[in-house]
């Protein structure tokens, strides 16, 4: 947590491997390259991945591809995985109906 | 490496980024942008509804927003080379009482009176443009020049091409103090470094009031909690940005296919939230029995995250921007009142040119940091 972090910091060039088009977050279709990429344009959390390419923002929220998306930072990043917090995991823990959801409270009377 | 430069930024969201990008367009690239969090882009910045919009504005603010979505929102995904996913479909704002009439031809006449395209139509006519809506809907003010876009690229989209164009940014650097040396704004103190610039912008969000006091200038804002939700992807509805007279939920579908909504119960200054930005449980359902009054056919729509964020809230409802005028070097973009996303461009545009020299193109003296009298 609130570890200074200088973001011009040489991590050196972008370079292509041969399995940059595999899928690693199944749900929104991003690939291991594209995940490399974001980290070169300068996103170096987790959590900026995320808001940046959507991993993990799908159905399954990331219970599939958060570990894989962790270990491709780390090593372009050059540093340990346990370095990196995973993103924030979010209510509800399952994908869940509107109207389902909106039966938090008894049906009021008419308010208007 | 060296902890001084030309211009200091103590706030990496939108503002603080869009800033840093225009700066260095203008070949202002020895800039230092320190963010207190882990992430850029952690406040607002990334927890906003995306409205681009002016109807339902201050008129003081109209202005700065009504340039940037004309010169600087058209081609900005082309500039920051990411897709900003700029809409620019129109706002509906939803009535379903004569008071909430009421409410809404007060500000579209607001607006006219400054020069904006908004004009109130009826129940029918909404439907027009958007036949999803429910028969309860029985007005809107409309405007067709306003929009939405995609908060979380777009700000990190500022950061990326300041950074590439040599701009220095430090995350987890949280800013406890300024101190000015021979009278003029100097030093920039963290826990950890003394930075120390020519001029310093404080774009902070809520935290800006505090680092502000330690120079003697006080905006008067408080914290305002917003709650967000996102559903899983749905076949293409619609593009028009939706709001409501009564606030009970505003949003818009996404690129992707899901509707990002965001809205309050009511019952936020009272949350037990132990000090932390934190959803309650019973915002997001409340969202939900707002949203399926207009829109009963997204009923089935399943949400998959919920989120919560700060608003930096002004004694009167619009930000401060601009210069300080008792502090020679100091800048202020602040109190943007959860509704500083879709007035970013330009704030970061003007504030740019402003310091670098010493001119705007839009006025800033209605949005001045010491506008704040008290009532007699």
């Amino acid at each position: 947590m609130n570890s200074i972090n200088d973001r011009s910091r040489d991590i050196g060039e972008f370079k292509s491997m041969p399995d940059d088009d595999m899928l690693i977050c199944r749900c929104e279709e991003i690939t291991k390259g594209e995940i490399r990429k974001a980290v070169h344009d300068g996103m170096w959390t987790l959590t900026e991945i995320r808001r940046y390419l959507r991993t993990g923002m799908g159905l399954c929220q990331g219970q599939t591809c958060s570990k894989l998306v962790k270990g491709i930072v780390a090593r372009e990043l050059g540093i340990s995985p346990a370095e990196l917090e995973p993103a924030t995991s979010r209510v509800p823990m399952r994908p869940i109906e509107m109207k389902v959801f909106a039966n938090e409270a008894e049906k009021l009377k008419e308010a208007n | 490496m060296k902890n001084t430069a030309e211009v200091i930024i103590i706030g990496g969201g939108i503002i603080g980024c869009a800033v840093a990008y225009y700066l260095a367009k203008r070949g202002v690239t020895d800039v230092i942008v320190l963010e207190g969090s882990d992430h850029i882009g952690n406040g607002g910045s990334s927890r906003n509804g995306g409205g681009v919009r002016q109807s339902g504005r201050d008129v003081r603010e109209l202005p700065l927003v009504m340039y940037g979505i004309k010169n600087l929102w058209p081609n900005l995904s082309e500039e920051l080379q990411v897709a900003c996913e700029y809409h620019q479909d129109g706002n509906l704002r939803l009535g379903k009482t004569e008071k909430h009439r009421e409410i809404l031809t007060k500000l579209a006449n607001n607006a006219k009176g400054v020069g904006l395209d908004v004009r109130m139509i009826d129940g029918d006519e909404v439907r027009q443009i958007n036949p999803y809506l429910s028969d309860e809907v029985i007005c809107a003010s409309w405007c067709p020049t306003d929009g939405h876009a995609n908060p979380l690229t777009t700000t990190l989209g500022y950061y990326k091409m300041a950074r590439k164009m040599g701009v220095r940014f430090i995350s987890g650097e949280p800013v406890k103090e300024l101190r000015l040396i021979k009278g003029r704004i100097r030093q920039v103190i963290t826990p950890n470094s003394i930075y120390e610039g020519e001029s310093v912008l404080v774009a902070a969000g809520l935290d800006s009031r505090e680092i502000l006091t330690t120079v003697g200038i006080d905006i008067p804002m408080t914290n305002s909690l917003l709650e967000c939700l996102v559903t899983e992807a749905q076949p293409h509805m619609f593009d028009q940005m939706l709001g409501t007279a009564e606030a009970d939920f505003y949003g818009h579908q996404t690129k992707h296919g899901s509707f990002v909504f965001g809205g309050s119960s009511g019952l936020e200054r009272y949350n037990k939230d132990n000090g932390m930005v934190s959803n309650s449980s019973k915002t997001a359902p409340c969202i939900c029995r707002g949203i399926m009054k207009y829109f009963p056919n997204l009923a089935n729509a399943k949400i998959v995250r919920t989120w919560a964020g700060w608003m930096d809230a002004s004694a009167d409802g619009v930000p401060a921007i601009g210069k300080v005028e008792e502090i020679n070097g100091l800048y202020v973009a602040c109190a943007f009142n959860g509704h500083g996303f879709g007035i970013a461009p330009a704030v970061g545009e003007q504030l740019a040119k402003l310091i670098t020299t010493d001119t705007t193109d839009i006025d800033l003296y209605d949005l001045r940091y010491d506008r704040y009298k008290a009532k007699i």
